[in-house]
């Protein structure tokens, strides 16, 4: 068993595991933040997509031993003081979600894209979140949701 | 319609359940273990496509720490009966193979261990002798008289056959000027929902309950059939499903031998039990649609009048075959015909087994199939005729004024106005216009195409259907139990304050139920939607249900919607009397309305439901006498229309029936076989759309299924049964960036038979985008002579037939269609390579199929 120390959406978490644990059953598991999902475990749905040392990352081909000392967000974290982020936001407004599985992944991907490149075409947001697989959706309602999100999330800068 | 006054429904109100679903709080099977010191299952699963199994060594695994124990398939033969099936063949489906495995994938034996990772360490300790056997994949290889056989008992790989005949086909087909043949193969695919099968079983020993935790979608008639393979009484089977169900598109119907294996281990092993299968497993061995090869032929007159059409069907079910198959033939029986009037048919179905995964419902159950191939023979009847599609589709439409109309296969089309919906569609798509970019584009060299689709979209499967797989000798005899029905409950409480509860016995799976349903509820109450709690994790203890219970066949748009609304309509007739009694006036002198009870002419005083539920709950001598006490109603909605088979094989497959229409551009590049969607419009009649964003979801989602499975996704095989498609980055689902951009529109045909007037929408495009593609895309190669018949359209098979069409001498058929028949190919060189060797037995037209020639008889080269 080895000690893993990180922080998880700004709280400091200490826990004890398998070198082998995979971070994302170490996030579910041993810190209980379940809004982690995991669809595949072969690092390609992208469900599983939290944020590393502030870039997204799938956390079910990493393991938790490599997330010692790490600053991770997750889709828990993205609630401000109760609020909605706009991200979130947008994806209720748009219609951006069916079932859910894939969201948590899909908001951290689009949060990614949208720091990287703060006014993407839809182009480059349909590119952006081709990294994670939504069944639900036909994606259309994600890509409002991000085109509507963008200039929001710039303005709050 | 009555209580739609004060609009709620046909709103794009935002849904409720997003709140949890965006901040991680939902509640998934895998989120929040239900039971303390749940232990965790890891499945062994058969390496080989088909072997005997000699024995199994356990030792290793036991001998591991942390586990717990396992079981194998004698304890499956021992201590369970097989399910039953829908075929009389002695075909005997145990939860895990038992003494032979058919398929790569299948569950052979159950580690249980303190935790996943030692579960699955174990898992690999565990040793299985088995004897190989031969492999069979291919549908018409496997009915071959020296095909490998799976099932001895059957003595063949035939699970069942039936020929169902309507009105007089040998006569249309004398009577025809025209008759066009062709042959189609449909490829299996999965939707492959993002949240994979998971089960958490407890088995109380002493008072002889098993509680089973699932994201089983339904049919709920699978309860009955587990608990008889469980050997348990139905009341001490609880099934219960969390709020939560991350996707299943039909998939997770067909979780039930799972929940009976993880249940048996927890009986067994003296454990609470949780297995949360892995994406290996989910394509190795969950469910997919069939693969199906198809014979199609159409007799027609001169001016595009279709008088008949014959369909022989060879549906791949796999291994064995699993309930509600062979659905896969038999469930859109109601709308063999699609949109068309013709009145002759005759339905050759197959249902053939190989040693493949197991088939069930997937979105658009059949009827992807169906349509692929009848949208395909119309475009060939047009080409013959030299007709426009357009002009051979509106000459054979059922008209808005033979509604409510009868199919020659006893399907009940509620209403609907399709010709309407088709020019809705030709409009907005600009057909026209589009024709003549088409012919610029020809000009200059490009290879520009546009294609069609019609479809009836039947949704609320009446039971009955599964019956036709039966001969009618079988049904007749006295013994044989009819069967029918397609119900959904709901239950309504209004409490103290006027506020509303209600409960369903539904297993949503990201269609929003709590949001509709609450919007239903504040129009019929005069609410407003957030008054409304909507409860709808199923419990089949606690809820309301029936066999054909479940979220299902676009039952809930329907079906669910009804129970919903005559649940508040039964309360508010309550408050109406109880008014009546306070206001002492004759109650028939009252309605409610907005929100109250008032008086029919609008004048005098109301009581507010707020005010009546005050009233009623704390003062219950205020009631009148014989009145029940509370305010919860009870509604169980059934479809009077749903009736069994009858002796002619004609039955009302479904309940309601609405309606698609779809145009599509594409571009093919000839040098990399690339599909470009240039223009894709689909317009939907659903009768009354009650959520249009939700509604509008379902069709985008819908949409990119079929996609997928047109262009992208199949499990493919090679010829030792071993899976070629086994992870996400071989089993292609369509990305964000290849979902094309869609233009939707709605016509509205209200459906007489529901109180809302609403009809299901879940499966929409699904059912129609492989064909409007392939149409598509055949037309755009039409220059070429390449037409579309088999998909998924591969970049690789596309490209080959074009290489090999620009290579022959136009009008010159191409010898490739008969060299590489069978099998399929899929992504890969080896396979592709593997495809062009001919085999004996396959690569010629097959004797058994001498009435349907395989190649059209023009000079057009098939794309296989």
């Amino acid at each position: 068993m080895v000690t893993v120390r990180l922080n998880v959406n700004g709280v400091a978490h200490e826990g004890r595991c398998e070198p082998r644990k995979l971070l994302a059953d170490f996030i579910r598991e041993d810190l209980g933040l379940t809004g982690t999902h995991v669809g595949c475990e072969h690092g390609i749905c992208g469900a599983c997509t939290i944020m590393f040392n502030g870039e997204a990352a799938r956390s079910c081909i990493m393991l938790a031993v490599q997330a010692d000392g790490a600053e991770l967000m997750t889709v828990e974290g993205l609630m401000r003081d109760g609020k909605l982020h706009p991200l979130q936001e947008a994806f209720r407004e748009h219609h951006a979600l069916q079932c859910g599985f894939c969201t948590p992944g899909m908001l951290i991907t689009a949060l990614d894209l949208l720091r990287t490149n703060p006014s993407p075409n839809d182009r480059e947001i349909r590119e952006g979140i081709s990294a994670v697989l939504c069944r639900c959706t036909g994606y259309q309602g994600i890509v409002n949701a991000v085109r509507a999100a963008a200039p929001i999330l710039v303005a709050g800068r | 319609m009555e209580g739609t006054g004060l609009g709620w429904i046909g709103k794009s109100v935002k849904r409720v359940e997003d709140a949890r679903l965006l901040t991680g709080r939902g509640t998934f099977i895998d989120d929040h273990p239900p039971v303390a010191n749940a232990c965790h299952a890891a499945i062994v699963r058969s390496p080989l496509a088909h072997a005997k199994i000699r024995g199994y060594e356990l030792s290793a695994a036991l001998a591991l720490p942390g586990v717990v124990g396992a079981i194998t398939g004698e304890d499956v033969a021992r201590h369970t009966k097989p399910f039953s099936v829908g075929v009389t063949a002695p075909i005997h489906y145990y939860c895990a193979a038992t003494d032979r495995v058919r398929f790569v994938g299948e569950p052979v034996a159950v580690v249980v261990a303190k935790n996943r990772y030692i579960a699955e360490d174990a898992a690999d300790l565990v040793q299985v002798d088995y004897e190989p056997l031969p492999v069979v994949v291919d549908p018409e290889r496997a009915l071959d008289a020296d095909a490998p056989v799976l099932h001895e008992a059957v003595g063949s790989n035939l699970a069942g056959n039936r020929r169902l005949v309507y009105g007089d086909p040998d006569r249309a087909f004398r009577d025809a000027d025209v008759v066009v043949n062709e042959r189609f193969t449909f490829p299996k695919y999965a939707s492959t929902p993002i949240e994979t099968y998971g089960v958490i079983a407890r088995w109380d020993l002493l008072d002889g309950v098993c509680t089973v935790w699932s994201n089983f979608m339904g049919p709920f008639i699978m309860h009955p059939l587990t608990a008889r393979v469980l050997g348990l009484p139905e009341n001490r089977l609880r099934f219960i499903v969390p709020a939560d169900i991350g996707g299943s598109f039909g998939i997770k119907s067909s979780i039930y031998p799972y929940i009976a294996l993880i249940a048996l281990a927890a009986k067994r092993l003296g454990v609470p039990v949780k297995w949360i299968e892995d994406r290996r497993e989910h394509l190795l061995a969950s469910s997919s649609g069939t693969d199906r090869v198809a014979y199609r032929e159409v007799a027609a007159r001169q001016d595009g009048t279709i008088l008949g059409m014959r369909f022989k069907w060879l549906d791949n079910v796999g291994g064995y075959i699993r309930s509600p198959e062979p659905g896969c033939s038999f469930r859109p029986t109601g709308n063999f015909v699609g949109p068309y009037r013709f009145q002759h048919l005759e339905v050759d179905a197959s249902v053939v087994m190989t040693n493949k995964s197991l088939t069930g419902p997937n979105r658009g159950y059949a009827c992807g199939h169906l349509y692929f191939e009848t949208e395909g023979m119309m475009d060939r009847l047009a080409d013959r005729l030299g007709l426009d599609p357009v002009e051979v589709r509106r000459k054979n439409l059922i008209q808005p004024d033979q509604f409510p109309y009868r199919t020659p296969s006893g399907g009940l089309y509620d209403s609907g106005d399709y010709p309407a919906a088709f020019d809705r569609a030709l409009e907005l798509a600009g057909y026209d216009e589009l024709r003549r970019e088409q012919a610029t584009a020809r000009a200059a060299g490009r290879y520009v195409g546009i294609g069609l689709a019609l479809a009836v979209d039947p949704s609320v499967s009446n039971m009955g259907y599964v019956a036709t797989a039966l001969d009618p000798q079988f049904r007749a005899k006295p013994e044989y139990l009819a069967k029918s029905g397609a119900v959904d409950s709901a239950t309504i409480k209004i409490d103290p304050l006027g506020r509303v509860i209600a409960i369903l016995g539904t297993t949503p799976q990201g269609q929003g139920h709590q949001t509709v349903v609450s919007q239903i509820v504040a129009d019929e109450l005069g609410l407003v939607p957030q008054d409304v709690t909507v409860v709808d994790e199923m419990d089949t203890f606690t809820r309301v249900w029936s066999i054909s219970s479940g979220t299902y066949s676009s039952r809930f748009g329907s079906v669910g919607t009804s129970a919903v609304a005559l649940a508040a309509r039964k309360l508010t007739a309550k408050l109406v009397d109880y008014a009546a009694h306070l206001m002492e006036l004759p109650a028939p002198s009252l309605e409610f309305r907005d929100g109250a009870v008032r008086l029919r002419d609008g004048k005098g005083p109301s009581y507010s439901i707020k005010d009546l539920a005050g009233r009623a709950h704390w003062n219950t001598e205020s009631l009148p006498e014989g009145m029940e006490p509370g305010l919860q109603a009870t509604a169980v909605f059934g479809f009077t229309v749903a009736k069994a088979v009858d002796a002619e094989d004609r039955v009302n497959s479904s309940n309601t029936y609405g309606f698609i229409a779809e145009v599509m551009a594409v571009e093919v590049d000839p040098e990399t076989a690339a599909i470009k969607i240039l223009r894709y419009v689909t317009v939907h009649d659903a009768g009354t759309i009650i959520n249009p964003m939700i509604a509008e979801g379902q069709i985008y989602g819908g949409a990119l299924h079929g996609l997928g499975g047109a262009l992208y996704e199949e499990l493919a095989y090679d010829e030792n049964g071993q899976l070629l498609t086994g992870t996400f980055m071989d089993y292609l689902v369509p990305t964000a960036s290849e979902a094309p951009q869609i233009e939707i529109a709605h016509v509205v045909s209200p459906s007489p038979l529901t109180p809302l007037g609403s009809k299901g929408l879940g499966e929409s495009s699904s059912m129609t985008v492989p064909a409007v593609i392939a149409n598509a895309v055949s037309d755009a190669l039409a220059p070429l002579g390449i037409r579309i018949n088999e998909l998924p359209m591969t970049p690789s098979k596309l490209w080959k037939a074009i290489d090999q069409a620009q290579r022959t001498p136009t009008g010159v058929s191409a010898p490739l269609a008969s060299g590489a028949l069978q099998p399929r190919r899929g992504v890969s060189e080896p396979r592709e390579s593997r495809a062009l060797r001919p085999r004996a037995g396959v690569s010629e037209p097959r004797a058994s199929f001498s009435g349907h020639p395989r190649s059209d008889p023009t000079s057009r080269t098939s794309l296989q």
